[in-house]
C-alpha cells in the first residue's frame, strides 16, 4: 500500500502558517484526485486544499481550528498502487522519516479517534429525571390513569409536557411525583415554552482573526475617542449634482471617496496620524502614502481593504478603486496586498451609521475615523434656524502617540475641508 | 314571593342534575335543585330504569313463553299467565323507590328541592312557579341540566295510538300490533321487549341498517335475534301515516304497504331541552340544536354551566353524572376537566350490545395499523351454562404499542362486562395487561382475556 502525506502548501506569498477552517473529509472517507480535503486560512484569505492522490483518509493533520506550519503534515491518504510515503511538498527521499513539524499543533493525530465534526453542538434536553421515558410522538394524547390525571390537574400539571415511564409511555404516579418535584421552571409568559437550545459555535477562521485582532488593539491601545458634528449640507450638495450626471464611467458616488481625499489633505499637515505604532520596539512609523483601509463587511465578517496611494487618486478613481477593493473582499478573492498594509481606516455604517461610536483603531494604525449619519438639524445661522445636513465624524486614536490637542485640530482641519468641498480640491 | 339566594342553583332534577346537587351539596356549597316534574329526570322516571323493568320481565315471560330453553334443562310448565299490569305497577314501585332515593339523598346533602317550572331571568337569577307560589332565586352559580325529549315526525305526532318512549313505559296492556319507528337503541330496546311480551312487532327504520351507530358484525347476533323472535324489520323505509290501526310504509323501493300496527313507537332520537324556561334570555353560544360547553362544562356565560343531555351527545346519563359531580366540584374550588378516555354505551337489546371507545375502522383511521382480537361465546362455558352463547368480545389496540383503543361486545348479559372495558381503557391498559390479569373461571369475563390472547395471536380456547 502507499500511504501518502500532503503536507500544508504554501499558499501566499511570505505565509508561515496556515490554520484549518475546514475539513471537507473525515478519516475513512474515499477520495479521490483532486478532491478538496480542507480549506485553510492564511492572513485573510482562504485557500482550498485538493488531494493529488485517490485514496483513503488515514488522518488528519488537526482539528478545525488548528494552525499549521506550511510543510507540515495536512493530511495522510492510503494511496493503492502508489509507492509508500512519496511526500508531494517534501524531500523525495522515501526512507527518511517524516521531518519534525515546525509549528506547534502540527502534530498528525493518530486514525483514531477521528476528530471531533466541526458542526455546532446543541445542548441536551434538560433531563426529567428517573422517571423519563421516551417522548411521545407529536399530537399523540398522554396516557395515564384517571388518578394519574386527576392528581395531575389538581398539582396543575399539563400531562402533555410529561414523560411516561411505564408500558407504551403510559404516565404513572412516580413520573406525575418526579415532574412536579423536579427544579421551577424560569417564568415565562403564557402560551411560550422556554427556549432550551443552545448552540456552541467554535470561533475559527475569520472570525477568530477577527476577535483576536480587536481583543489585541484594544488591549494595547489607550483609545480615546473624539466626535464632532460636520455640516455637510454644502458637500452633499456638491454629491448630488455629480451624481446627476453620472455615467457608466462614473457612476454615482459614495460619501465615502470624499472623505478618503479630505483625510489625505488632512494627513499633510498631521504626520503623526498617518502612522504605524510598533510598540513591541517602540518605533513610531510615518508614511508619506496614504492607504486608507476601509472598514467592510462581509459574508465572513469585517474585513478592511485597502485603497492603496489614496494620495495619487482622484475623486472617481477613489471611488472606483474603493469599490474595487471592497468587491474582493467581499467575494473573498482579495490578495493579501489589498487586504494589508493601510496606515489609516476609515469605518461607516452607511445609513446605520448611528450619532456616535467608539471604533477601535486597526493596529499597528493609531487613527481610525468614523462616519455616523447624515441628519438634518435646525441650525442656527446668521440670526435664524435653517435646515441644514448634518453628520458627526467619531474618530479614535492611539493616546500613547497621538496627543489629544493633534487629534482635536486633525478633525477640525477635515472638518473644514469637508464642510467647503472645494478645498477638497484645491492643491496645497 | 319567596325570595331564596343560594350558591348554586340546579336546573334539572335528572341523573345529571341531582348528582350535580348532591355532590355540591356534600362540598358545603348552599344548593338549590328545582325540578318541574318528577326527581330522577328521563332516566329513573321514563328512561333507563323503567326501560330495563320492562325488559326484564320481557324476558321471563319469554323464557316461559318459549319453553325450548326451559325444556332442554328439563323444566316444563303450562302456558303462563301475564299480569301486565302488574307488570307495570311493579316497574313504577321501582321508580318510585328510586326517585324517593334521590330526595332522600338530596336531603342528606342539605340540597333544598323545589318542584315547580324554572324560568331564566338573568345568568344568576330564576324564578321557580309551583302551585304553592312563586319563588324567585338569586344564585351565584347556575347549572343546566334541562335534558333532552323525544322527537316527533310531523305525520305521527305523539298522542293517541302513536308513542313517545315515555307512553311506551306507560301501556297498560301489551298492544296486539307494536310498530317502532327508529331502529336506534331506544326502539329497537322496547320493540324487543314489546315483543317478547307477545305483540306482533315491525320496525321501521329510513337507514338501510338496525342500531346505525354500531357495525354491523356487533349488531349481527341482534340482527339474528330479531328473526327467532317474529319481529318484521323494514330497512331503509319510511312511515308516513297511521289510522285505523295501521302504519302506511314507504319502502326502500318506493312500494307502499301497510302494516299492523295498534300502537306506534317514534323513537327517531330526541333533542336538548333549550327552549320554554327562559334559556333564549341567557343568549349562550350554541353547538347546532345544544349548549356549547368546554371541557370545564362552562357555557359561553360565566358561572352558568351545563351538563347532560342539553349539552349534546352522547346523551347518557352516566356522562351526564360524571359531568354534574365535575361542576359541583369545580365549583367547589378543585380543578377539574371533563376528559374520559371512553363514555361506554350499551344497548339493552337481546343479545345487548356494548362498545367502549374505538370500533376496528374508527381505530384504523385514527391510528393506522391496528390489531384486533375476536373471541365468540360459544368458546365460553359459561355462556353455554347460561344458554345464551351468541355474540363475541372484540378488543382493539394500536399494532405499535399494544394500547387497547375500544372494546365490544354483543351477547347476553355483557352489560355488566362495560365496567372492565371502560378500566382497561381509563388505565391505558395493554393487551398484555389484559392477557396478564387472572380471569375467573367460569364467567363470560374469560372471553375479554381471551379476545386480548387472541389479538397477541396467542388465544387458548380458539
Amino acid at each position: 500500500m502507499g500511504v501518502r502525506s500532503i503536507k500544508m502548501p504554501d499558499v501566499g506569498e511570505g505565509v508561515a502558517e496556515a490554520e484549518i477552517v475546514e475539513w471537507a473529509v473525515k478519516v475513512g472517507d474515499l477520495v479521490h484526485e483532486d478532491q478538496v480535503v480542507a480549506a485553510v486560512m492564511t492572513d485573510k484569505a482562504t485557500v482550498e486544499i485538493p488531494t493529488p492522490v485517490a485514496g483513503s483518509v488515514l488522518a488528519l493533520g488537526g482539528a478545525v481550528g488548528d494552525v499549521l506550519a506550511v510543510g507540515a503534515e495536512l493530511i495522510r491518504i492510503d494511496a493503492p498502487g502508489m509507492p509508500d510515503a512519496l511526500l508531494p511538498t517534501a524531500s523525495k527521499s522515501r526512507a527518511q522519516p517524516q521531518e519534525p513539524p515546525p509549528a506547534p499543533s502540527a502534530d498528525l493525530k493518530p486514525a483514531e479517534p477521528a476528530p471531533p465534526p466541526p458542526e455546532p453542538q446543541r445542548a441536551a434536553p434538560r433531563p426529567l429525571g428517573t422517571h423519563a421515558g421516551a417522548p411521545r410522538p407529536a399530537g399523540e394524547k398522554p396516557l395515564a390513569a384517571p388518578a394519574v390525571r386527576l392528581k395531575a390537574r389538581e398539582a396543575g400539571v399539563d400531562l402533555r409536557f410529561v414523560r411516561g415511564s411505564g408500558p407504551a409511555g403510559r404516565i404513572t404516579h412516580p413520573d406525575l411525583d418526579a415532574h412536579v418535584a423536579r427544579p421551577p421552571e424560569p417564568s415565562k409568559s403564557a402560551g411560550r415554552a422556554p427556549n432550551e437550545a443552545i448552540e456552541t459555535i467554535k470561533v475559527v477562521g475569520m472570525r477568530r482573526r477577527i476577535a483576536e485582532n480587536m481583543a489585541e488593539s484594544a488591549r494595547r491601545i489607550a483609545h480615546f475617542s473624539y466626535v464632532e458634528e460636520v455640516d455637510v449640507t454644502a458637500l452633499e450638495e456638491l454629491r448630488a449634482s455629480l451624481n446627476a450626471r453620472a455615467t457608466e464611467e462614473r457612476p454615482k458616488l459614495t460619501l465615502l471617496p470624499f472623505l478618503i481625499l479630505g483625510i489625505v489633505k488632512a494627513v499633510g499637515e498631521f504626520p503623526q496620524i498617518n502612522a504605524h505604532f510598533d510598540d513591541d520596539n517602540a518605533v513610531i512609523t510615518r508614511f508619506g502614502a496614504v492607504h486608507v483601509g476601509v472598514a467592510t463587511q462581509t459574508p465572513n465578517g469585517l474585513m478592511v481593504p485597502v485603497v492603496r496611494h489614496a494620495e495619487t487618486l482622484g475623486l472617481h478613481e477613489c471611488a472606483s478603486e474603493m469599490r474595487r477593493v471592497s468587491e474582493a473582499a467581499r467575494q473573498a478573492v482579495a490578495a493579501r496586498d489589498e487586504l494589508s498594509g493601510s496606515t489609516i481606516t476609515l469605518t461607516s455604517l452607511g445609513s446605520l451609521g448611528g450619532i456616535v461610536s467608539t471604533p477601535i483603531i486597526n493596529r499597528p494604525e493609531v487613527a481610525i475615523v468614523g462616519v455616523n449619519k447624515i441628519v438634518v438639524k435646525p441650525v442656527w445661522r446668521d440670526g435664524a434656524f435653517v435646515p441644514r445636513k448634518v453628520m458627526n465624524l467619531s474618530s479614535s486614536f492611539d493616546h500613547r502617540v497621538v496627543d489629544g490637542y493633534d487629534a482635536a485640530t486633525f478633525i477640525q482641519r477635515l472638518r473644514t475641508l469637508i464642510e467647503q468641498p472645494a478645498t477638497l480640491f484645491i492643491e496645497a | 314571593m319567596n325570595e331564596l339566594r343560594c350558591k348554586v342553583l340546579v336546573i334539572g332534577g335528572g341523573p345529571g342534575g341531582y348528582v350535580a346537587a348532591i355532590r355540591a351539596g356534600q362540598l358545603g356549597l348552599d344548593t338549590i335543585l328545582v325540578e318541574a316534574d318528577r326527581l330522577g329526570g328521563t332516566c329513573l322516571n321514563v328512561g333507563c330504569i323503567p326501560s330495563k323493568a320492562l325488559i326484564h320481565a320481557a324476558g321471563a315471560a319469554h323464557g316461559l313463553r318459549e319453553p325450548r330453553a326451559l325444556n332442554a334443562i328439563g323444566l316444563s310448565i303450562g302456558p303462563p299467565k301475564l299480569d301486565f299490569a302488574r307488570t307495570i305497577a311493579w316497574k313504577d314501585s321501582i321508580v318510585t323507590r328510586l326517585t324517593t332515593g334521590v330526595g332522600v339523598l338530596l336531603k342528606k346533602a342539605k340540597v333544598r328541592t323545589l318542584l315547580g317550572t324554572a324560568t331564566i331571568i338573568d345568568g344568576k337569577t330564576a324564578i321557580v312557579r309551583a302551585d304553592t307560589g312563586e319563588t324567585r332565586i338569586q344564585a351565584e352559580h347556575l347549572i343546566l341540566a334541562t335534558g333532552s325529549e323525544p322527537v316527533e315526525l310531523p305525520a305521527l305526532k305523539f298522542g293517541g295510538d302513536i308513542l313517545s318512549s315515555t307512553d311506551a313505559l306507560a301501556l297498560t296492556e301489551v298492544p296486539g300490533s307494536f310498530a317502532v319507528v327508529g331502529a336506534g337503541y331506544i326502539g329497537m330496546e322496547l320493540g324487543i321487549a314489546f315483543a317478547k311480551l307477545g305483540a306482533k312487532v315491525t320496525i321501521v327504520e329510513a337507514l338501510p341498517k338496525i342500531l346505525p351507530l354500531y357495525d354491523a358484525e356487533l349488531t349481527q347476533p341482534v340482527v339474528r335475534r330479531l328473526a327467532d323472535l317474529g319481529v318484521d324489520t323494514l330497512l331503509g323505509a319510511k312511515a308516513t301515516t297511521h289510522s285505523n290501526g295501521a302504519l302506511k310504509v314507504v319502502g326502500a323501493d318506493g312500494k307502499v304497504q301497510s302494516i299492523a300496527a295498534d300502537k306506534v313507537l317514534v323513537a327517531v332520537g330526541r333533542r336538548a331541552h333549550v327552549s320554554g324556561f327562559g334559556l333564549a334570555t341567557l343568549d349562550l353560544t350554541m353547538s347546532g340544536a345544544f349548549v356549547r360547553i368546554d371541557e370545564t362544562c362552562a357555557t359561553s356565560m360565566r358561572n352558568v354551566w351545563a351538563i347532560g343531555d342539553v349539552t349534546g351527545e352522547p346523551m347518557l346519563a352516566h356522562r351526564a353524572m360524571a359531568q354534574g359531580e365535575m361542576v359541583a366540584e369545580i365549583i367547589a374550588g378543585e380543578r377539574r376537566a371533563f376528559d374520559p378516555v371512553a363514555i361506554p354505551a350499551i344497548c339493552f337489546t337481546d343479545p345487548e350490545i356494548v362498545a367502549v371507545g374505538l370500533s376496528p375502522a374508527a381505530a384504523r383511521a385514527a391510528h393506522g395499523e391496528i390489531r384486533v382480537g375476536h373471541f365468540p361465546f360459544r368458546a365460553n362455558g359459561r355462556a353455554m351454562t347460561l344458554q345464551d352463547d351468541d355474540g363475541f368480545v372484540r378488543v382493539v389496540a394500536r399494532a405499535d404499542n399494544h394500547v387497547v383503543l375500544g372494546v365490544q361486545a354483543v351477547g347476553a348479559a355483557v352489560s355488566e362486562l362495560s365496567a372492565a372495558f371502560a378500566l382497561a381503557l381509563e388505565m391505558g391498559a395493554r393487551l398484555e395487561d389484559i392477557a396478564f390479569t387472572i380471569h375467573a373461571h367460569p364467567t363470560l369475563s374469560e372471553a375479554f382475556h381471551e379476545s386480548a390472547l387472541t389479538a397477541l395471536g396467542q388465544p387458548l380456547h380458539i
